[in-house]
């Protein structure tokens, strides 16, 4: 297993945000979280990255234990990808992507750095942009520019937070494209908080469904994303179209059969 | 594109960065002697050139008079050094400040340490009261003093919400704000003379630079600099992505923000307490860095350091000759300078770096 979390507990003060959350990541393997907001995706990605440092449980990646590692070793084992840039001081698409190379620098930058980041933006076709102003880079740009930042780490597994949210319907198909292809080609395990439940039923080979915290349901898309379990989720009624071999989910409308508040926590 | 004109590319690209630092660097040699040359002793190129070459080769049978020896040596070269010294460390400091807080329109002023080095002045001028030294020391002690407490004030401040790049900012406004107000009650109470001596000291000025203080002043900034050299790569990540990237990266952001944020007070404090209090530079140098050779701040800190120091030499030289002999403090020559040039770098900036 690349990554395994046992038992993780999270709060935030005293609002607990994951509870008792065991998830395994195999190699090549892509993982969505799905649920609503304040399930707790984002915390688990967090705590995985060590930006959060969980109440109890193990995270284990490539076996080691990561409250234990330094943060350069860990960085080597995990690449994150955010939801979207914050904006910075001016700095080019390329040595943006040699940022990634961070925990394997000192301070001169090998040729090797050079090539492992040249290659990235080569494979997402951005080669000619490398002197680009990463700001002022569409948002579709941006997110691979990110994602080629966090393969520039040569992680063991990849973390993405919603890395389809701001991109148009072209890019999303691209950047899960990418993910999927790495995943397959290069051996790099994914998890990914993701909103839309289409791309990730079509997309993962797993996915989790995180309900206040808690583990609802996990496992492949097809028997995941069924009526019953988004209705008791997201509390909305749904019908699933399975021509394409993958469920499509269609959503119809809120139910109102058990109150809202309870499924729409704070996020 | 094929990689290896991309790879060419990106060599050019920090080539030209190299090229424009090196050039700054000789503008500012040669701008430096140029300023030796001019003042009010109305001393001729040749006698300027007879007193330096007089000191730096003393075996060699040079003469020189000694009216010249004194203009050249105890007037015009400790202003001119310190204005390099001292324009360098500003920029750096502010640099390092608006890198690790994220914040373009942080400065060594914004975190507190300059009004908390005005207040140690004002301390000595006013009350005559110093931590340190002897009574024609007190104002340089104290200010430098006060300066550092500011610094520790700050971190200590921010440190109880945790290290980040927005405590700082507003800890260090809060206690810009205190110190200011303290400074205000003592210029209250001040007689007329002591008042004129503190306002004179926040103008921020060059002429009371002697070697001691050239000496210390460097001694501090090239102390402080290479551990801020080798954080350049932390700095990166901290500017660019923020603490939850710069951590996922392996850089410890609180740790290397406080370490920086410290050094580049300690070389703020160490030059301020000689100068006053000389604020645009330390604001506007690391912005045209920015503007001209970008955010990677393996470049940026040594380029923002030559323009501080060209910024504030050129600044004083025109202070010390518009309207010769009266000098106009460097403090208020610098934004009156720099702002046009500024402006008219924002105005005109195009999507691509200026090199």
């Amino acid at each position: 297993m690349r990554l395994e979390i046992r038992g993780v507990h999270f709060n935030y003060g005293s609002t607990p945000a994951l509870e008792d959350v065991s998830v395994e990541v195999g190699e090549g393997e892509v993982v969505s979280l799905v649920g609503p907001n304040g399930s707790g995706k984002t915390t688990l990605l967090k705590c995985i990255n060590r930006i959060l440092s969980p109440q109890r449980g193990t995270i284990l990646l490539e076996k080691r234990d990561v409250s234990k590692v330094s943060l350069k070793e860990l960085a080597r084992l995990a690449g994150y990808v955010p939801q979207s840039a914050a904006r910075s001081f001016p700095t080019t698409v390329f040595d943006t992507v040699l940022l990634g190379r961070k925990p394997y620098l000192g301070w001169a930058v090998s040729a090797r750095d050079k090539d492992v980041a040249l290659n990235l933006l080569r494979s997402m076709g951005m080669e000619d942009m490398i002197l680009r102003d990463f700001n002022e880079l569409s948002g579709g740009e941006k997110q691979k520019v990110l994602l080629a930042r966090a393969l520039a780490q040569e992680p063991a597994v990849l973390l993405l937070d919603e890395p389809t949210s701001n991109l148009d319907l072209r890019h999303q198909l691209e950047v899960m494209d990418l993910i999927c292809s790495l995943a397959k080609g290069n051996g790099v395990s994914a998890i990914m908080a993701i909103h839309d439940l289409n791309l990730a039923s079509r997309y993962s080979d797993r996915v989790i469904l995180l309900k206040k915290g808690l583990v609802y349901a996990a496992g492949e898309p097809g028997s995941v994303l069924v009526p019953e379990n988004i209705r008791e989720v997201y509390c909305i009624d749904t019908i699933i179209n399975e021509d394409s071999g993958k469920p499509y989910i269609i959503p119809l409308a809120p139910c109102h059969t058990s109150p809202p508040a309870e499924a729409v926590q704070q996020g | 594109m094929r990689a290896s004109e991309a790879k060419e590319l990106y060599s050019k690209f920090t080539t030209r960065k190299i090229v424009f630092i090196l050039a700054g660097l000789g503008s500012l040699a040669a701008f430096t002697l140029f300023t030796v040359t001019i003042g009010s002793a109305g001393l001729s190129l040749s006698d300027v050139a007879h007193a330096l070459f007089a000191r730096i080769f003393p075996f060699s049978n040079i003469e020189s008079t000694h009216l010249a020896d004194v203009v050249v040596w105890k007037l015009r070269l400790p202003r001119i050094v310190m204005a390099v010294v001292g324009g360098a460390g500003l920029a750096v400091s502010g640099a390092i400040m608006q890198g690790v807080t994220r914040n373009p329109l942080v400065s060594p002023f914004t975190v507190g340490v300059s009004s908390a080095a005005a207040f140690g002045a004002s301390i000595a001028i006013v009350l005559g009261f110093g931590l340190i030294g002897g009574e024609s020391y007190i104002v340089m002690t104290n200010a430098f003093v006060f300066a550092s407490i500011a610094a520790f004030l700050v971190y200590g401040l921010a440190r109880i919400r945790g290290v980040t790049g927005e405590t700082l900012v507003l800890a260090g406004i809060a206690l810009m704000f205190l110190f200011s107000a303290l400074t205000s009650l003592l210029q209250y109470f001040a007689s007329e003379e002591q008042l004129q001596a503190v306002v004179q000291w926040m103008f921020g000025s060059l002429s009371g630079a002697s070697w001691e203080n050239i000496v210390t002043a460097s001694i501090l900034l090239f102390l402080c600099l290479p551990f801020l050299m080798k954080y350049s790569w932390d700095l990166n990540a901290i500017a660019s992505g923020g603490d939850e990237i710069a951590k996922s990266l392996g850089v410890n952001a609180p740790r290397v923000r406080v370490v920086c944020l410290i050094l580049a007070a300690l070389i703020t404090a160490g030059i301020i307490c000689f100068t006053g209090v000389i604020g645009f530079v330390c604001l506007v140098s690391p912005h045209i860095a920015r503007l001209l050779i970008g955010a990677d701040h393996r470049f940026l800190l040594p380029c923002s350091a030559v323009l501080g120091a060209l910024l504030l030499l050129v600044a004083d030289t025109v202070g010390r000759n518009i309207i010769s002999p009266v000098t106009i403090p460097v403090g208020i020559v610098t934004s009156l300078i720099g702002v046009p040039f500024f402006v008219y770098l924002l105005m005109t900036r195009r999507k691509e770096y200026w090199i």
